[in-house]
């Protein structure tokens, strides 16, 4: 149904902060396509889902964790903010995509138009 | 003569290694799943007066993460809901890590449980972990005799 986008060219970075691609569920269903993203730090506000053809395109600003004056001492993860783009293979309805975010998960559901549906044709005894 | 052809040879190797390791860079960079170390990710800083533990627990209840202190170790365990699985779904990505966790984090000190509090936004789970009093460096006033 998708598959990773071929890579771009990077975003003009603002902050100077590092890119991350967030790890992704994909699952196809009947009639839609749901997507989970892990965006933790990112806020409604901080997130856009841009379809420019069959590219979507999620980004995310997520806030800095840490503390002045102290010292990272293990760090298993960076800041930084996401962005990730798949290209769609199979037509969506546009109109009708939802994003939710929900404590640092986002949340996409991707109705499938009505010619991707897979159609079962009768068949008919002569 | 000899000697070209054996330098030939080898420039010929290296650059077919050189074109081997340009495909594992290029098949390894299409793999985010490597890159992913333990769930949750947790950073640490420490300071003075305490520590902060942050860990990255996307998609998780607050409600459903248990954290534990004791002396210089923090416990964190939960458990993170697997996808929709039914007749007809397709899976076609799955990277994000599921089911139970729990993971142990060793502090370069020792906190105090009674001091410590925890806050939960946006997926991401803040932990302030005072350092007791009686543990803090102090600072010797020297005095002239």
């Amino acid at each position: 149904m998708t598959s990773q986008a071929a890579s771009t060219a990077p975003a003009t970075e603002m902050r100077n902060r590092p890119t991350i691609s967030p790890p992704t569920d994909i699952v196809e269903m009947q009639d839609s396509v749901l997507m989970l993203l892990d965006v933790p730090g990112a806020e409604a506000d901080g997130v856009s889902v841009t379809l420019d053809k069959n590219v979507l395109t999620i980004q995310a600003r997520a806030r800095s964790t840490g503390r002045e004056g102290y010292e990272l001492v293990h760090a298993e993860y960076r800041d930084g903010d996401y962005e990730r783009s798949f290209s769609l293979s199979e037509p969506v309805d546009q109109e009708n995509i939802s994003a939710v975010l929900e404590h640092g998960l986002l949340r996409l559901t991707l109705p499938k138009t009505r010619a991707a549906t897979p159609k079962q044709i009768p068949v008919q005894a002569e | 003569m000899l000697i070209d052809a054996l330098t030939e040879r080898r420039l010929d190797l290296l650059q077919q290694l050189r074109r081997a390791q340009q495909d594992m860079n290029h098949l390894f960079g299409r793999l985010p799943l490597l890159h992913q170390g333990p769930f949750p990710a947790v950073n640490v800083w420490a300071g003075v007066d305490g520590a902060l533990v942050v860990a990255r627990v996307p998609g998780v209840d607050p409600d459903q993460i248990e954290v534990t202190v004791h002396q210089d170790v923090v416990t964190l365990r939960g458990e993170r809901s697997a996808i929709p699985q039914a007749d007809g779904v397709i899976v076609h990505r799955r990277e994000r890590v599921e089911g139970p966790f729990s993971r142990s984090i060793a502090l370069p000190f020792r906190v105090d449980a009674n001091g410590a509090s925890a806050r939960f936004a946006a997926g991401v789970l803040t932990l302030e972990l005072p350092r007791p009093t009686e543990d803090k460096p102090r600072q010797l006033r020297i005095v002239a005799g």
